[in-house]
């Protein structure tokens, strides 16, 4: 044990002043890092925004051929090409994503709900583990799996061959797929979700709760009427975490969802689902090699540009969000 | 399952001679009189005269309640009649919250809780009859007033939309949600906003709510733990005179440790000392003559 | 755990007058066809999430057996023309203990500071506010936009000494690289934890401190922090858990290679450090059918060694929450 340090001894080595003002220097050193983040990361884009003006975000031609011949411009040195419509992989990003948070938030409050009320003892002991473990899962072992299982059984058994003979000459139905990518997406995030919905649900009053059995409410209808009303902006935060986890969820995706720039079209039918896409965050993955030429540079920064901006407008909704539903309670 | 008997409701045919109890209550010595004679409660009782009727609703048929190991109520018997308001009074710890929660079965919220001996709604046990549809028949107020975070309407329609077997329109709940306000005395003072967030209304207020909560329900039976306990002498006042008025509607059980407020408001009194029930009598034998030894010990003031 | 309404019991049906009193439950007659179903959807995707954990569990555990031999966790990779002749992955495998070091190292301390900046002295309130949001955007930012922003660090010229440089040109891939970008990923998960340990120490310890002569600083250093070790190892799990399963990040600064790829002329250790390499997951992601390897069962392999190590972390985090729980806590 050391010997006991006293105010002098202690004194102009590690005051609190000069100590204050190291962590003080570190934290404002991070809060530069993230400005300088934002900072970078628009200005690397720019160049991309600025040749495609709001066309970046149509539609227009196919994706591929443009991310090609972007990349390609680079080596013939002839000019740079920078056309760059990215409609289809916002589509792609809007439908999985989505999707996935739609179908997660649904199963993880029914979960949630589950563990802290109505499971028994034995069932959330398991439960509880259960989903500590698929919350920390590696994605790309989600990829992994969803690549050697799933995939094959959308491609082999789901899809039959006169829906791929249907679509021949535009679009090849392998397997790798809209379905396949929601189903893991919505595997991945679902957990997330439970946490803080479990954690939202423990924290409201219990005597909300009481009150409400003790007027006579049937105890599903308290937890629910009470309990998740209550514990909705927990609801909305854990939301916003899986929505921007799912935005920038990039090496999972792009295992799984197919490498082609294709917008899958509802209108299509049925068969839709079972076409290829691919997100914005995979594709700056796969096309990560040519990272050191210019114009693709700009692109690939220009589509995290839009993944920033995504994740902030998420977080900013479900602040708004929380805060309109301050208005009854004092949650 | 058959439908539990219908609320039997007498009809009074000579109102009753109305001698309310307008002025305030003086303050009473607390409980350093004299042990014998004189009554150390001086406080004018609120009380509309005697009670006029009492029909039996509940029969508690001794009774205990152990958690584990802890006998926390020791065979207890007590009528509980619509017509009177009973008091169950004594010192901290004494079992007089858990009787009254086990009333309602609320005690089986607790799982180590046990309950021996028989408790009858309408001589029905109240094991028999579903622990929520019980709960409808007999409603609790609490201790601390516990609004939802909802308006002050939705407060009310909230009990009335989930005892309903569909949904219905705002409209529709309307009269009945004024109604249970009107009873609870809160109209009045509610009625221009009722969309008004209720966690904003004042404590007394927010208890008035919970007690219209309590009677939107159209109970048989209204238990009520330390309702004023957590609020200031003026809410009290509001109160009590309400607990009185309600009794003719609804057998009123109130668990209280404020001996002035039993004296005031109860028609029969229970006194509880360690999970036994000491004495059980009308409230002015109770507190000016009463049996026991401990009961005499307790109401004036030698212990609390 | 108990819940906090009663111990559920599965409806009973309408007690018969006459018949012995039973002690009617919950269920019968109050629960409308919709509250059944209700319950009935949240038993059915409870075990489905059970199921599916076992399914990946089952799967990775029947497919890693079949195909992990010990020799791949010492074996380099290498070039070959059937798979059983490509080697191993151990500089997967040590890779991924390398940016699991470097992270940490940065990442905790980091935290730790970051925490007790927070909780002890966060002035001014502002600065304390923006500071708190900072950390939580950090945490929403999606891994692959740091990495992009990590390749425009360190290829600048001024921190060209952490990576390979020829002729000026610097390259921009190390583990310097990746380990600094996966330090961040880390950090909004120290950050959290410390702070729910410090938050939780009563006032009346520090004050009881103050009141002696000591600082701030040397409370929070002999009395706080050592009461949060607790905290401070969760969150150094959680932290790493991160690290180790991250991708993204190890795909654009470390380079799609199998092997370390050491810098000449420099001295070890940092000949290696300084150059490009591979992690488990990285090497997951080459070695799948989708990657450029395409050796599946090289890939369930390693995916199996990492799933350990991560469930290993995790049942680490558990031990510590249970030992934590049994010390006690302060009286308030």
């Amino acid at each position: 044990m050391d010997e006991d340090l006293t105010l002098e001894e202690y004194g102009p080595k590690w005051s609190d002043q000069r100590v204050e003002r190291m962590l003080g220097a570190l934290v404002l050193f991070v809060v530069g890092l993230l400005l300088a983040l934002i900072v970078t990361v628009f200005v690397h884009a720019w160049p991309s925004f600025d040749h495609n003006g709001l066309a970046w975000f149509s539609s227009g031609g196919s994706v591929d051929d443009q991310l090609e011949a972007i990349a390609l411009s680079a080596q013939a040195g002839a000019g740079y090409v920078w056309t760059f419509h990215a409609w289809p992989l916002i589509w792609a990003t809007l439908l999985i994503v989505g999707t996935s948070v739609l179908l997660a938030l649904a199963s993880a409050l029914f979960v949630a709900v589950f563990i802290v009320e109505f499971a028994p003892e034995w069932m959330s002991n398991i439960l509880q583990p259960v989903v500590r473990f698929l919350a920390s899962v590696p994605s790309v072992i989600y990829g992994l799996i969803g690549v050697v299982v799933l995939v094959p059984f959308i491609g082999n058994h789901l899809i039959t061959e006169s829906q791929k003979a249907s679509v021949a000459g535009v679009i090849s139905l392998t397997g790798y797929s809209l379905l396949a990518a929601i189903t893991v997406l919505t595997v991945m995030i679902a957990p997330l979700m439970v946490s803080i919905f479990s954690d939202g649900l423990r924290s409201v009053k219990p005597g909300w709760l009481e009150g409400s059995l003790a007027l006579g409410v049937n105890r599903w209808r308290t937890t629910w009427k009470i309990g998740v009303r209550t514990a909705r902006p927990a609801i909305v935060a854990g939301t916003v975490l899986a929505t921007a986890r799912g935005i920038g969820e990039a090496v999972m995706l792009a295992m799984i969802s197919g490498s082609v720039g294709w917008s899958p079209n509802p209108a299509d039918g049925l068969i839709f689902i079972y076409e290829p896409t691919r997100p914005l965050a995979p594709t700056i993955v796969k096309n990560i090699d040519q990272l050191s030429s210019k114009p693709m540079n700009a692109t690939l920064f220009s589509i995290a540009a839009v993944l920033l901006l995504s994740a902030a407008t998420a977080s900013a909704c479900g602040f708004i969000a929380r805060r309109a539903m301050r208005k009854y309670g004092t949650p | 399952m058959s439908t539990p008997p219908p609320i039997r409701r007498l009809s009074l045919e000579d109102p009753p001679a109305a001698s309310e109890a307008t002025a305030p209550p003086r303050p009473s010595s607390n409980g350093h009189g004299p042990s014998t004679g004189g009554s150390p409660f001086t406080a004018t009782r609120r009380s509309i005269g005697a009670p006029q009727f009492s029909i039996r609703r509940m029969e508690i048929d001794d009774v205990s309640v152990h958690y584990g190991e802890k006998e926390a109520v020791k065979h207890v018997s007590l009528p509980v009649r619509q017509g009177e308001v009973l008091a169950l009074i004594g010192p901290s710890g004494c079992g007089k919250t858990t009787l009254l929660r086990s009333l309602n079965r609320l005690t089986e919220l607790t799982s180590t809780a046990r309950l021996s001996g028989s408790i009858r709604l309408d001589d029905v046990d109240i094991t028999l009859i579903e622990p929520t549809l019980l709960r409808r028949r007999v409603t609790m107020v609490f201790q601390q007033p516990n609004p939802f975070p909802m308006s002050v309407f939705d407060n009310i329609a909230y009990v009335l939309r989930e005892q309903g077997s569909r949904r219905q329109k705002k409209k529709t709940l309307e009269p009945a949600v004024h109604s249970a306000l009107s009873r609870a005395g809160l109209f009045e003072e509610v009625k221009d906003n009722l969309d008004h967030p209720a966690l904003k209304l004042s404590g007394g207020q927010q208890q008035r709510l919970c007690i219209a909560r309590a009677l939107a329900a159209q109970p048989e039976v209204l238990l009520l733990d330390e309702p004023c306990s957590a609020l200031d002498p003026q809410s009290t006042q509001v109160i009590e005179d309400l607990i009185v008025k309600l009794r003719d509607d609804v057998a009123v059980v109130i668990v209280t440790h404020n001996l002035q407020q039993a004296y005031r408001v109860a028609d029969h009194v229970g006194f509880m000392y360690l999970g036994d029930l000491v004495e059980y009598n009308s409230a002015s034998a109770l507190f000016n003559k009463p049996r026991e030894q401990r009961t005499r010990e307790y109401v004036t003031g030698a212990f609390g | 755990m108990e819940s906090s309404l009663a111990t559920p019991q599965p409806p009973a049906s309408p007690p018969v007058a006459g018949k012995k009193p039973t002690g009617a439950t919950e269920g019968s007659d109050t629960w409308r066809l919709s509250d059944r179903i209700g319950l009935a959807i949240c038993w059915f995707l409870g075990l489905l999430f059970c199921a599916i954990a076992l399914a990946i569990v089952i799967y990775l555990l029947v497919q890693g057996i079949t195909y992990l031999k010990p020799s791949m966790l010492v074996t380099p990779a290498a070039a070959g023309f059937s798979e059983g002749e490509t080697g191993g992955f151990s500089d997967a495998l040590i890779g991924t203990m390398i940016v699991a070091t470097m992270g940490m190292a940065l990442a905790l301390p980091a935290g730790i500071a970051i925490a007790v900046w927070l909780v002890e002295y966060g002035r001014p309130s502002a600065l304390a506010r923006i500071t708190e949001s900072t950390i939580e955007s950090i945490a929403g930012i999606p891994s692959i936009v740091l990495a992009l922003f990590g390749t425009v660090i360190f290829q600048s010229t001024a921190l060209g000494f952490l990576s390979r440089t020829t002729e000026g040109v610097v390259f921009g891939r190390s583990f310097f690289a990746a380990s600094a970008m996966l330090s961040l990923v880390a950090l909004p998960l120290v950050v959290a934890s410390v702070r729910e340990g410090l938050n939780s120490i009563p006032r009346h310890v520090r004050e009881a401190s103050y009141a002696v002569g000591k600082t701030k600083a040397a409370t929070t250093r002999r009395i706080l922090l050592p009461t949060c070790r607790p905290q401070v190892a969760t969150g150094a799990m959680l932290g790493l858990g991160r690290i180790v399963g991250d991708t993204a990040i190890i795909v654009v600064l470390l380079g799609a290679t199998q092997n370390f790829s050491p810098v000449e002329e420099v001295p070890f250790p940092l000949n290696y450090l300084r150059g490009a390499g591979t992690t488990l997951t990285n090497f997951v992601y080459e070695a799948s059918p989708t990657g450029n390897l395409n050796q599946p069962q090289k890939a369930y392999a390693a995916a199996f060694v990492l799933l350990l190590i991560v469930l290993a972390l995790n049942a680490a985090v558990d031990v510590v929450h249970r030992r934590s729980r049994k010390v006690g806590t302060w009286s308030q």
